[in-house]
C-alpha cells in the first residue's frame, strides 16, 4: 500500500506540474522484457496522440502476481483503471460482478463505436459472458501452434504433420533416423488439454464449457483425451517426444538448440524466436489433430490475457479508459502490437492491414496463429469459464508430470484430475454467493 | 538486591505501546483474520462468502496433494536440519584447529551467509541445469541421469543440496564461537584424561556445545520449514507441476496463485499451530534440560 500511495502521490504531483486538464489513468500489466517495452511504446504513443488523457503503465510481475496485486488493491480501494488478467484468471475476475465494468458497456456509455463482429471469431467470446457481451478487452491473444525446424524436416525428407497419426507413423520415425528428437511442447494443460478439446470440438465442461453457471463439472476424463495421453506417454518411451518439466522455457530451449525438430508453443513466441537469430530456418503451422477423433478439425481457443476496466473510478477516468481502448483497438496499433510481439491482431481490420502491408509475405509463419483462430468454429470452441482454474491447471500439470515420470498411469491420473477439479469447481461455486 | 522500578504506573505502559501496537497490527490481527477466513469460502474480490465450518480443513486433510506435500516437508526438514548441523559442526571443529590462514578459511566458509535464498536458488539452477549444468554432467559420470524439474527425487535432491549449502555458514559461525567459548582449562584437563580425539569430542566438547546446538536445532527447523521458500520458488520456476513442495510454498500456490483464500488460510492455521508447538517445546526444553551456564 505504501508503494501504491507513493505512486498515486507522485502521479498527483506530476499532474499538478503539467497540464491541468489531463485525466490520468493507470494500467497494471504483466508484460516483462521486450513485451513490456512495446507496452510502454503504446502508452507513450497514446499520450502523444492527444492532450486530454495520460496513461501510465505499471509492470506488476507475472500474470498471477498482477491478478493478486489487483485484487489486494481493489479490496483496499486503490485499484488501477485497467488491469491485465490472463485466460485462467478470467472466471475469478468476471465472477466478481461489480469489480469491473464490462468493456462493452464502458465503450457504449462513452460514445465509442463498438461491434463485437469486428473482432476475429476465435477472440470474440472468450472474455464474454453467457449472453455474448464482451466483459474484458482481448489484448495479447495467442494460440498454440506448431513450430518446426525446416532444415530438420528437409533432412528427414518429411513435411510438417497434419494429423497425429501422420506424426506417429511417418514424421517421428523419419526425424529420429535423421538424428532429431521429434517433438516437445511447453504447456501441457493449455496445448494438450484445453486446445485439444477445442481443436476436436469436444465439450470441455458442463454448462456450455462453464459459461452458463457455476455448478460446472469438468469433462476431461474422456476417451479421446485419454487416448491422446496414452500415446504421448508411448511417444516419450519410444523417443518420439521429450519432456523437460512443467517450465515453459525448459521445453523451448532444446528446440532453439536444434535438438528438437517440432515444438508446440504460442503464436506469441514468434517475435521472440525471430529476434533470437536461430542457427536454422523455422516455420509454423496448425496444431495437428487426431483423424480417429474427428475429420473436421475446428479452431483453437485464445490464450494470453485481456484488459479489464476496474469499477469504482470517477466518470472522467472511465472516459479516459474508453478512449485508450478505442486507441488500442485501432488497426494501426493492433498491427504494430502484432508485428512486434507475434500476438494476433484482435480485429479483422487490423488483420487486413497486416495483409495489405505484406507482413505475411515477409513472415508467413506470423499468420498461422490468426488463421488457426479463424478456422471453422464449433459449439465447443469459444473458450471456457472455470473458477479456481489456475489450480486446476496445477493439478493437471502435476498429474501429467507423474504420468511422464512413471509415477502413475493415464487412467488413474485422469480420475484424479477429474475428482480434484470438480472439488475445486464446487468450492469456487461457494465463493460466489 | 535493589529493585529498579517506575514511580508512575502509566509510564512503562506508554513505553510498551509502540511494540505492542506492532505485535498487534502485524501478528495478532492478521492471525485472527486467517483463523476467520479458514472457516469461509470467499470470493477473492470480497463480494461474496459462504460459511463452510470445518470444510476447508476436511478438504485439506483429504487431499492427497496436501498430504504428499506435508510428508515431503517432514522429510525435507529432517534431512536439511541434520545435514546442515552436522556438516557445519564438522567444519567448525576443523576450523577451530587451524592456526595458519585461519581467518581466510573462516571467511570463505562464512561468506555464503550473504547470499539471499532466491539467489542461492538461481545459482543452484545453473549448477543443476538439465542441458548444461556442471553437477548434472558430474553425476552423469556415475550413470545418474539427473533431471531437474522432471524427476521428483532429483528435484528434491537439488532443493535439499541448495538449502543445506545456504544454511551452513550460520551454523558454522555459531558452532565456531561455541567452541571458542569452551575454557582452555577444561580442554587441557580432558587432554590428560583421554588420549583419543574423538573420545574427547563426544565426552567433553559435544555436551558443552549443547546449548548452541539446541538453539541451532530450533533455528534450522524454522529455516527448513519457512525460509527455504525462496529456494523452492526458484527451483520450481513458478510451475509447481509434479515437483516436491513444502507446506509454506503450498500456502502461496493455493492462496496467491489460485486465490483460494479459505483453503490457504486453513493451511496457514495448521502452520501456526506447528510454530506454536515448536515454541512451547523450545521453552520447555530450555527450562528443563539445557543449562546455559
Amino acid at each position: 500500500m505504501t508503494r501504491l500511495s507513493f505512486v498515486s502521490t507522485a502521479a498527483l504531483v506530476l499532474a499538478a506540474n503539467t497540464a491541468f486538464a489531463e485525466t490520468e489513468i493507470t494500467w497494471w500489466h504483466a508484460m516483462g522484457g521486450a513485451l513490456g517495452e512495446t507496452v510502454n511504446q503504446i502508452a507513450t504513443d497514446f499520450n502523444a496522440s492527444q492532450s486530454d488523457y495520460k496513461i501510465t503503465p505499471v509492470f506488476k510481475g507475472t500474470y498471477e502476481e498482477t491478478l493478486t496485486a489487483g485484487i489486494a488493491a481493489f479490496r483496499a480501494g486503490e485499484q488501477p483503471n485497467i488491469m491485465q488478467v490472463y485466460d485462467a484468471g478470467a472466471a475469478t475476475v468476471i465472477g466478481a460482478k461489480g469489480a469491473t465494468i464490462p468493456v462493452q458497456d464502458l465503450l457504449t456509455e462513452n460514445d465509442v463505436a463498438f461491434d463485437i463482429n469486428n473482432y476475429i471469431s476465435g477472440v470474440r467470446y472468450f472474455y464474454a459472458d453467457a449472453d455474448g457481451k464482451m466483459i474484458g478487452m482481448p489484448f495479447n491473444s495467442s494460440s498454440p501452434i506448431m513450430y518446426f525446424n525446416t532444415d530438420a524436416m528437409a533432412k528427414a525428407g518429411v513435411e510438417a504433420p497434419k494429423t497425429w497419426e501422420e506424426f506417429e507413423t511417418v514424421t517421428a520415425p523419419a526425424l529420429i533416423d535423421a538424428g532429431y528428437i521429434p517433438l516437445a511442447q511447453s504447456h501441457s494443460p493449455w496445448i494438450f488439454v484445453e486446445n485439444f478439446m477445442s481443436r476436436h470440438n469436444l465439450p470441455f465442461a458442463t454448462n456450455d464449457n462453464g459459461y452458463t453457471g457455476t455448478d460446472t463439472q469438468i469433462l476431461v476424463n474422456n476417451d479421446a483425451l485419454k487416448m491422446h495421453w496414452t500415446n504421448v506417454k508411448e511417444w516419450l518411451d519410444d523417443g518420439k517426444y521429450a519432456w523437460y518439466g512443467a517450465s515453459w522455457d525448459d521445453n523451448q530451449t532444446p528446440f532453439e538448440e536444434g535438438k528438437v525438430a517440432i515444438w508446440l508453443g504460442s503464436s506469441g513466441s514468434f517475435g521472440g524466436l525471430m529476434k533470437k537469430d536461430l542457427p536454422f530456418e523455422f516455420s509454423a503451422t496448425y496444431l495437428p489433430y487426431w483423424e480417429e477423433v474427428t475429420t473436421e478439425p475446428t479452431q483453437t481457443f485464445i490464450g494470453g490475457a485481456s484488459l479489464f476496466a476496474m469499477a469504482g473510478q470517477p466518470a472522467e477516468e472511465n472516459k479516459a479508459t474508453a478512449a485508450f481502448f478505442e486507441y488500442l483497438t485501432s488497426p494501426e496499433v493492433q498491427y504494430m502490437w502484432h508485428r512486434e510481439t507475434g500476438y494476433v491482431p484482435i480485429t479483422t481490420a487490423a488483420y487486413e492491414l497486416a495483409k495489405e502491408d505484406g507482413h505475411y509475405d515477409r513472415f508467413p509463419a506470423a499468420e498461422v496463429g490468426i488463421q488457426q483462430l479463424s478456422l471453422a468454429a464449433g459449439e465447443n470452441t469459444k473458450g471456457y469459464r472455470m473458477g479456481f482454474y489456475p489450480q486446476i491447471r496445477d493439478v493437471m500439470n502435476r498429474e501429467f508430470g507423474r504420468i511422464l515420470s512413471n509415477e502413475t498411469d493415464v487412467e488413474a491420473a485422469f480420475t484424479t484430475i477429474e475428482a480434484e477439479s470438480n472439488e475445486l469447481l464446487s468450492r469456487f461455486a461457494m465463493t460466489q454467493n | 538486591m535493589k529493585r529498579a522500578g517506575f514511580s508512575n504506573r502509566w509510564l512503562p505502559i506508554l513505553f510498551l505501546i509502540p511494540q505492542l501496537a506492532i505485535i498487534f497490527i502485524f501478528f495478532y490481527w492478521p492471525a485472527a483474520h486467517a483463523i476467520r477466513s479458514s472457516f469461509y469460502l470467499q470470493d477473492p474480490f470480497g463480494f461474496g462468502e459462504t460459511f463452510v465450518g470445518l470444510k476447508n480443513y476436511t478438504a485439506m486433510f483429504n487431499s492427497a496433494a496436501y498430504l504428499r506435500s506435508a510428508w515431503f516437508t517432514v522429510i525435507f526438514t529432517v534431512i536439511v536440519t541434520f545435514l546442515s548441523l552436522s556438516i557445519a559442526l564438522l567444519l567448525a571443529v576443523k576450523a577451530d584447529k587451524v592456526i595458519r590462514g585461519a581467518k581466510t578459511y573462516r571467511t570463505l566458509l562464512m561468506w555464503v551467509y550473504a547470499v539471499a535464498p532466491p539467489v542461492a536458488g538461481v545459482i543452484g539452477l545453473i549448477l543443476f541445469d538439465q542441458s548444461w549444468g556442471p553437477i548434472k554432467d558430474f553425476v552423469a559420470l556415475f550413470g545418474w541421469d539427473f533431471r531437474l524439474g522432471v524427476d521428483y527425487f532429483d528435484t528434491a535432491f537439488a532443493m535439499v543440496t541448495i538449502s543445506v549449502w545456504k544454511q551452513l555458514p550460520v551454523n558454522f559461525i555459531f558452532f565456531l564461537s561455541g567452541l571458542q567459548a569452551i575454557p582452555k582449562s577444561v580442554r587441557e584437563a580432558a587432554l590428560i584424561d583421554n588420549r583419543s580425539a574423538s573420545g574427547r569430542f563426544w565426552d567433553v566438547t559435544f555436551p558443552l556445545l549443547a546449548p548452541t546446538g539446541f538453539f541451532l536445532l530450533i533455528i534450522n527447523i524454522t529455516y527448513s520449514l519457512f525460509d527455504t521458500f525462496g529456494v523452492i520458488d526458484t527451483v520450481v520456476k513458478g510451475e509447481p507441476g509434479n515437483n516436491p513442495m513444502t507446506l509454506v510454498y503450498k500456502v502461496y500456490v493455493d492462496g496467491f496463485r489460485g486465490n483460494d483464500l479459505g483453503g490457504s488460510s486453513a493451511q496457514s492455521v495448521i502452520l501456526m499451530i506447528l510454530v506454536l508447538a515448536l515454541t512451547i517445546f523450545q521453552f520447555r526444553m530450555v527450562e528443563r534440560r539445557i543449562h546455559y551456564t
